[in-house]
């Protein structure tokens, strides 16, 4: 079977999420979910491994061979971001049985499961197509679950934001498909692969330029760019604490993801960084993110919408490397991907162990948190602080490279800017860690469900992460360096 | 009830007629035009109509919301599994060669398989969808 991996890949989570809503049966939801999780790690990892010694692995779906059929082509760089995510959704089902108990209403519980496995099985059909238009069609399933997600929460705004994400989702995808179609037009063709040949010969003109330009918009909405990031605070706040650590680890990593394979391998280095407005927009956007979402943050008091402002300056960094364009960026950029992954999974998490032991939702909420619950505590102030990136700590290496490849650039300027967002970040998470440390608990909050083991191993589990990854690079560090060597910038080199 | 009679009386009869259409557009979507999506909304829109005229009530009766929402995943579970039986006889995912001895008809076999799934989900998600939208406020 292993030669079908790159079908079972995507097509486990989505027999799961089916099976589910067929089944529908409370106590064996989870263990299908787990099932279907664990089994995806599995081919996952083969397909990784598979992707390392045979180099690309061509997919040919349904037996017609691409450039006609829909071929899924799996390299080093996406196999890597499907083995995260396939592993990190995994841990956050572990999670989830206690947590969605206290948080949703029984009967919705068997129909979270089944979305949030049709949303991974959408998001590994995302990494793993070779065909624009699939690429679209798994986006839609993807964000379509998403909203459901979104929707489920006790929490009534949560229907609003879901209306707020699912208007601009779909525009998004939209002016995703738009493009799609200028460039059907101009090469007759929708294999990535296929396009990026036949966009070789072709000289630069306009229509090619507007479907960069549309590409680029419809992705930079689902990615959360800045000022297009509208949608994400109120979704990632009102979600259920499972449905926020599942879409800020994953979601917006893996249209981040499209949008580097748009840039890189389908119109290539040269079309896209000949462009210097291009590169200025991505640029100045991406700083303007780190500084204006931590400027917002500082002043949030809801701890989920903090911490998804936060998400939103995060995604600047990783835009920021996809920007600067040398090899250190794209490092920066993809080791940026994995580690904010593990640091917003291991952070929201933790949110949700609060939500479940005391209903905690404002940050003054956490005084005296050190004394009343010392292991959540300490796994927020860890992974706070390796968002603000301090040494020894997996977002440390993310910005090293980045302020290693602006500096090859000769770019001071962006090197402030990576800095002086670093303060701003100091000052929202120093916010919580003095609340929490350094202040005398709030009387009367003590009405505590005591934490399962499970919840409270998977986040404890994530927050050694995000310090081991960033003792020990040699896991992500040197996989995104062999992804962005041998992948992005193949011809380069 | 009693001003509606040439309503319903027509609506009897063509109901019948909506239905078969339906599963015309369904096995004839291979070499014609429709298919599984449009015979969805074909049958989807008689048991509207059926709805519109004998009441809510009346139509829950007939035809309970349950089967609908079984129906949603029923018809993704018939589209994986003919793709499953292509992996299980060794060839790529949704391969329908691998559905008969001879390649063509495999391809004749698969592609009424896979339509087959789309029909059962679109009657399901549409008359769910029409269902939510009636009765809300409702429950």
């Amino acid at each position: 079977m292993n030669e079908h991996a790159p079908a079972l890949v995507v097509m486990l989570p989505i027999i799961g999420a089916v099976l589910i809503m067929l089944i529908r049966h409370n106590n064996l939801n989870w263990s299908i979910a787990l099932l279907s999780g664990i089994s995806t790690i599995y081919y996952s990892i083969i397909l990784y491994l598979n992707a390392r010694s045979l180099g690309t692995i061509s997919y040919a779906m349904g037996g017609w061979e691409p450039p006609v059929g829909i071929e899924y082509r799996i390299d080093e760089f996406n196999s890597l971001l499907i083995a995260l995510i396939a592993i990190v959704s995994f841990l956050i089902l572990i999670y989830a049985k206690s947590s969605l108990n206290i948080e949703l209403k029984k009967n919705k519980i068997s129909t979270f499961y089944s979305m949030y496995l049709l949303c991974l099985g959408g998001l590994i059909g995302i990494l793993s197509t070779g065909d624009a238009f699939n690429a679209f069609v798994f986006l839609e399933i993807s964000s379509l679950a998403t909203y459901v997600i979104i929707s489920m929460g006790n929490d009534r705004r949560g229907l609003l934001a879901a209306y707020q994400y699912l208007i601009i989702g779909t525009i998004g995808a939209t002016l995703y498909v738009i493009g799609v179609g200028l460039i059907f037009i101009i090469t007759g063709s929708l294999n990535l692969y296929d396009i990026s040949i036949k966009l070789g010969d072709i000289e630069l003109y306009r229509p090619l330029l507007a479907s960069l330009a549309f590409i680029t918009v419809g992705i930079a909405l689902k990615i959360a760019l800045f000022p297009l990031h509208a949608w994400l605070p109120n979704a990632y706040a009102f979600a259920p604490s499972v449905g926020t650590a599942f879409l800020a680890s994953t979601a917006t990593k893996v249209a981040i993801y499209l949008l580097i394979k748009y840039l890189y391998l389908v119109y290539g280095f040269d079309l896209v960084y000949s462009n210097q407005i291009f590169i200025f927009v991505i640029l100045s956007l991406s700083i303007i993110a780190m500084f204006g979402a931590s400027m917002i943050a500082i002043f949030q008091s809801n701890l989920k919408k903090l911490f998804a402002y936060s998400s939103v300056a995060q995604i600047g960094y990783i835009t920021l490397g996809i920007g600067i364009a040398n090899y250190n960026g794209l490092i920066g950029s993809t080791v940026h991907i994995i580690n904010h992954s593990i640091i917003k999974a291991a952070i929201f998490l933790a949110i949700g162990c609060l939500v479940f032991s005391s209903k905690i939702v404002n940050i003054d909420q956490l005084a005296g948190l050190g004394k009343r619950m010392p292991m959540v505590a300490l796994c927020i102030t860890v992974s706070s602080l390796s968002l603000i990136g301090v040494p020894g700590t997996v977002g440390f290496i993310s910005k090293w490279y980045l302020v290693l490849g602006s500096l090859e650039q000769g770019w001071w300027v962006v090197v402030f800017a990576l800095a002086v967002s670093s303060i701003l970040a100091l000052i929202y998470v120093g916010r919580i860690i003095e609340l929490i440390w350094f202040h005398a608990p709030v009387v009367g909050m003590d009405s505590e469900n005591k934490i399962p083991f499970e919840m409270l191993a998977v986040t404890v589990l994530m927050t050694i992460a995000t310090i081991y990854f960033g003792i020990d690079t040699r896991l992500t560090g040197d996989l995104a360096k062999i992804a962005v060597e041998n992948v992005l910038l193949g011809e380069q080199l | 009830m009693r001003l509606d009679l040439l309503l319903r009386i027509s609506s009897k009869i063509f109901l019948p007629f909506i239905i078969l259409f339906a599963f015309y557009v369904q096995f004839h979507g291979d070499f014609g035009p429709g298919g599984g999506f449009q015979a969805g909304v074909i049958f989807a829109a008689g048991i509207i109509l059926y709805t519109i005229i004998f009441g809510i009530k009346k139509a829950q009766k007939d035809f309970p919301e349950k089967i609908f929402n079984y129906m949603v995943p029923l018809g993704v579970l018939i589209f994986t599994v003919t793709g499953l039986i292509s992996l299980s006889k060794g060839l790529n995912f949704l391969d329908y060669d691998a559905l008969a001895h001879y390649p063509k008809h495999g391809q004749h076999i698969g592609i009424i398989a896979i339509e087959l799934g789309v029909f059962v989900t679109v009657i399901g998600s549409m008359v769910s969808i029409f269902y939510a939208f009636v009765t809300r406020g409702k429950k």
